[in-house]
C-alpha cells in the first residue's frame, strides 16, 4: 500500500472550467481567422508561377557601374540615416529611461508618465514615424534620422529603464549613505554597473535602425528604400534585384560587426 | 573689543558643540506598514571618540537602527539629533545629505561597483563635493581627490591594488577598499554594519584592529555591530545590546558580564 502523502503528483495541471473556455475562444479566433487571411492551397499554387516569374525578371542584377554607383551612394546615405538617428536616440534615451525607470526616478511616481510615453513611441510603427516626420519637415534623409531616432528611444528606453531597475542596490545604498544626490548614484554605482547591457541594447538598437532605414525610402524618408521604390514602380526588377542584394550585404555586415563588438565589450 | 567678545562666543559655542554627544536618540521609533514596529522607543548618545558595538539577535533591529540614525530609514517617532541638528522627515533632504556626508558607512557586503577600479570605487566616496560628477572614475577627479583617496588606500594598506578592478580583490580585501571609500571624506563618524560578518576569522579581526587604529589615529567615532561577541568585547568602549526592538542594557565593555551576552540573545 503507497503512503498516499509520497504519491507522485499529476503528470499535467487540471485545466479549470474558465481556462478550458478561454483555450476553446483562442483556438476558434486562430481558426476563423487563418480562414479569412492566410493564404489557401488554391492562393499559393496559382501565385508560384507569378512568383517564378518575377524573379526570372530580376535576374540578372543590375551590374552597370553608374547603377552600381548611385546604389552605392544610397546606401551611404541610408548608413547614416541609421548611424545618426540611433546615435541621438540612445543619447537621449538615457536620461529618458533615468526619468522611467521605478525606484531610480528623479520623479517618484511620476515614471508612470514617462514609461507611458516610451510605450508610445515604439507602439506607433516606425513608417508612421516616417510619414510624420515626411509631412512635417519635407521628404528626405533628415525625416528619416528623425524617424530612427524616435524609434530608437521608444526600444531603448525601454530597455535602459529596465537595466537600471535590476541594477545592484547594494552600491546605491552605499553612495546614498554617504550623501550622494540621485545624479551622483546614476553615475556612480548605476551605470557602471549596467554598462554590458547599456552596450548590448544599444547595438541592438543600431542592427535595427539599420534594418528599418532600408526601408524608410518607402514613404520618401530617404536611403535606400526610396531607390528601391522607384524601381518597383517603373518595373525596373533587375534594378530591385541589385538593391534587395545590397540591403542583405548591408545588414548582415552590420550583424556581423556588431556581435563581434558585443563580444569584445560586454 | 567686540570682536573678541565675538570670537570667545564662537569658541564657547565650538567647546560646548565639541563636547556634546554626536547622537542622541530618544523615543526613536521605527515601523513598516504591515511588518510591525521594528524599534520601540530607542534612547541612545553616542559621544565623541567613542567605539560602540551595537549587539542582537536577528531581527532586533540593529540595521535599522544604523540606518535609521542617518535618515536612510525615516523613523516614525520620537527624537533624533545627529552632529546637533535634529534629523526627521521635516529636516529636509539637504539636511540629510550634509549629515550623511560627515559620516562614513561600511556595508556588511562592501557594496563596491564591482567593474569599476578600486580608487574609482574610494573616490566615490566624494559624491556629493561641489562638482561631484567627476567623481564618477579617477580619471576625471581632481588631483587634491586623487591624492585623498591614495591616502585612504594607504590606511588600510591597499595603495598598490589601486588600478585593480574592484570584484578581482578577496572579500577581505574589498572590506578594506569599502573602508577606504568611507574614510576619504574624512568622516567624523564611522558607522559599520557587521563589517566582518562575510569575512574569514582572520580577516574579520583585521577588519576591526583596522578600525581600532583609525579611531585612535584619526579621532573617528566608531558604531558597529556584529555578531561576533569577540569583536564586540575586544574593540569597543561600550555595549549597547537590542532586544525586541528596544534597548536591552548598555554599558561599558568592563560591566559586560556573560549572562548579559547569553540574556541578549535567548528567547
Amino acid at each position: 500500500m503507497v503512503d498516499q502523502r509520497l504519491q507522485a503528483p499529476d503528470r499535467f495541471r487540471r485545466f479549470s472550467a474558465v481556462n478550458f473556455v478561454l483555450l476553446v475562444a483562442l483556438g476558434a479566433i486562430i481558426l476563423v481567422s487563418m480562414g479569412q487571411v492566410a493564404p489557401s492551397p488554391q492562393q499559393l499554387a496559382q501565385g508560384l508561377p507569378g512568383m517564378a516569374n518575377l524573379i526570372g525578371r530580376m535576374l540578372p542584377p543590375n551590374l552597370e557601374p553608374d547603377f552600381l554607383a548611385r546604389v552605392a551612394l544610397r546606401m551611404i546615405e541610408t548608413f547614416q540615416i541609421a548611424l545618426v538617428g540611433a546615435v541621438l536616440g540612445i543619447v537621449v534615451s538615457l536620461p529618458i529611461a533615468w526619468c522611467a525607470a521605478r525606484g531610480v526616478s528623479p520623479l517618484g511616481r511620476g515614471n508612470i508618465l514617462v514609461k507611458a510615453f516610451i510605450s508610445f513611441l515604439r507602439t506607433v510603427p516606425d513608417l508612421v514615424w516616417a510619414l510624420l516626420f515626411v509631412a512635417s519637415i519635407g521628404l528626405g534623409a533628415v525625416a528619416g534620422t528623425m524617424t530612427i531616432m524616435v524609434d530608437t528611444i521608444g526600444f531603448c528606453g525601454r530597455f535602459f529603464a529596465e537595466a537600471m531597475e535590476d541594477a545592484e542596490k547594494e552600491p546605491q545604498e552605499a553612495l546614498a549613505a554617504i550623501g550622494a544626490n540621485r545624479p551622483s548614484i546614476l553615475i556612480g554605482a548605476i551605470l557602471p554597473d549596467i554598462l554590458p547591457s547599456l552596450i548590448n541594447s544599444s547595438l541592438f538598437a543600431l542592427e535595427k535602425a539599420v534594418r528599418s532605414s532600408v526601408v524608410l525610402g518607402l514613404v520618401g524618408a530617404g536611403g535606400i528604400g526610396q531607390e528601391l521604390k522607384v524601381a518597383f514602380d517603373l518595373f525596373q526588377y533587375r534594378n530591385a534585384s541589385m538593391i534587395i542584394l545590397a540591403i542583405f550585404a548591408i545588414v548582415l555586415l552590420m550583424e556581423i560587426c556588431t556581435d563581434k563588438l558585443r563580444a569584445r565589450l560586454t | 573689543m567686540l570682536d573678541l567678545e565675538g570670537d570667545t562666543r564662537c569658541d564657547a559655542q565650538q567647546a560646548e558643540a565639541d563636547a556634546a554627544p554626536l547622537i542622541v536618540a530618544r523615543g526613536l521609533s521605527k515601523g513598516y506598514g504591515r511588518g510591525g514596529i521594528v524599534l520601540d522607543g530607542i534612547d541612545l548618545d553616542i559621544r565623541r571618540g567613542e567605539r560602540v558595538a551595537l549587539i542582537g539577535a536577528n531581527g532586533s533591529g540593529k540595521s535599522t537602527l544604523l540606518k535609521s540614525l542617518i535618515g536612510l530609514h525615516p523613523i516614525s517617532g520620537g527624537t533624533l539629533t545627529c552632529f546637533g541638528h535634529p534629523v526627521g522627515p521635516e529636516s529636509g533632504r539637504a539636511h540629510r545629505l550634509r549629515m550623511r556626508r560627515q559620516t562614513g558607512f561600511v556595508f556588511q557586503k562592501h557594496c563596491l561597483v564591482r567593474r569599476r577600479s578600486v580608487l574609482s570605487n574610494v573616490i566615490h566616496g566624494l559624491f556629493g563635493e561641489p562638482g561631484s560628477w567627476r567623481a564618477f572614475s579617477h580619471s576625471l577627479a581632481p588631483l587634491e581627490w586623487r591624492d585623498r583617496a591614495m591616502q585612504a588606500l594607504g590606511d588600510v594598506d591597499l595603495a598598490h591594488k589601486a588600478l585593480h578592478r574592484a570584484d578581482a580583490l578577496s572579500g577581505g580585501q574589498q572590506q578594506r577598499v569599502a573602508i577606504a571609500r568611507a574614510l576619504v571624506r574624512r568622516p567624523r563618524l564611522l558607522i559599520a554594519d557587521e563589517p566582518a560578518a562575510s569575512l574569514d576569522p582572520v580577516s574579520g579581526v583585521n577588519v576591526m584592529e583596522l578600525f581600532t587604529k583609525l579611531c585612535r589615529t584619526q579621532g573617528i567615532t566608531l558604531l558597529y555591530t556584529s555578531h561576533d561577541m569577540a569583536h564586540a568585547m575586544d574593540y569597543a568602549d561600550r555595549i549597547v545590546a537590542l532586544k525586541g526592538g528596544r534597548v536591552f542594557f548598555d554599558r561599558p565593555v568592563t560591566k559586560v558580564t556573560p549572562a548579559d551576552l547569553r540574556d541578549t540573545f535567548d528567547g
